[in-house]
């Protein structure tokens, strides 16, 4: 999707990243060392999203999905184990 | 290697489905042979768990960035603009 025209002003301020954004990206790092993921894989998974989506979500929010859906392809996890995980963690999040 | 340094190419244009390297904003333009990588495995095989085999020569290619953005481009008309493209994305141009 580089190179639309767009009227919206870049945000090109630097910021910290967040806990989850460091874990997501060392999640995906180590599914490479053990085989499971290339970097194209996670780029096309990450192209593969309808593009409204794709521009709603956040950098790193691109990863994980891409990284969940990578998981589920290659049957390592079903989009069930991933549910009952969340659901299970969701309460323990500190967010309102 | 079907391109040496300085020489005058055109990126191809079209749509193609899946996972490509080469974004829309410098398909159909011309640039010039930068540098030559050397070779390396397919993105576009690699992006869907194949082998990327046979390896295929890559480009740094120059751009102008006047001639990717025109009037739209308000900087400098001597900044340029590199990327990396595949072989099978270029087609040679006559030096003038």
């Amino acid at each position: 999707m580089g190179g639309r025209p767009t009227s919206e002003q870049l945000n090109l301020a630097e910021h910290a990243l967040a806990d989850w954004e460091v874990v997501t990206d060392a999640v995906s790092v180590a599914l490479g060392a053990k085989g499971l993921r290339t970097t194209d894989e996670l780029r096309r998974a990450m192209e593969d999203m309808p593009a409204d989506e794709y521009l709603a979500l956040s950098y790193y929010e691109r990863w994980a999905r891409g990284t969940e859906q990578l998981l589920v392809e290659k049957g390592v996890l079903t989009r069930d184990e991933i549910d009952r995980k969340m659901a299970e963690l969701e309460p323990t999040w500190e967010v309102s | 290697m079907k391109f040496s340094p300085g020489q005058k190419v055109k990126v191809k244009m079209g749509e193609p489905q899946g996972h490509v390297r080469t974004p829309t904003y410098v398909r159909g333009k011309e640039g010039w042979v930068e540098r030559v990588h050397g070779e390396f495995r397919n993105p576009e095989s690699l992006a869907y768990g194949g082998n990327g085999l046979p390896r295929e020569p890559l480009y740094m290619v120059g751009f102008r960035q006047q001639d990717l953005w025109q009037a739209r481009y308000a900087e400098s008309p001597s900044d340029n603009l590199y990327i990396d493209l595949y072989e099978h994305w270029l087609e040679g141009v006559p030096n003038a």
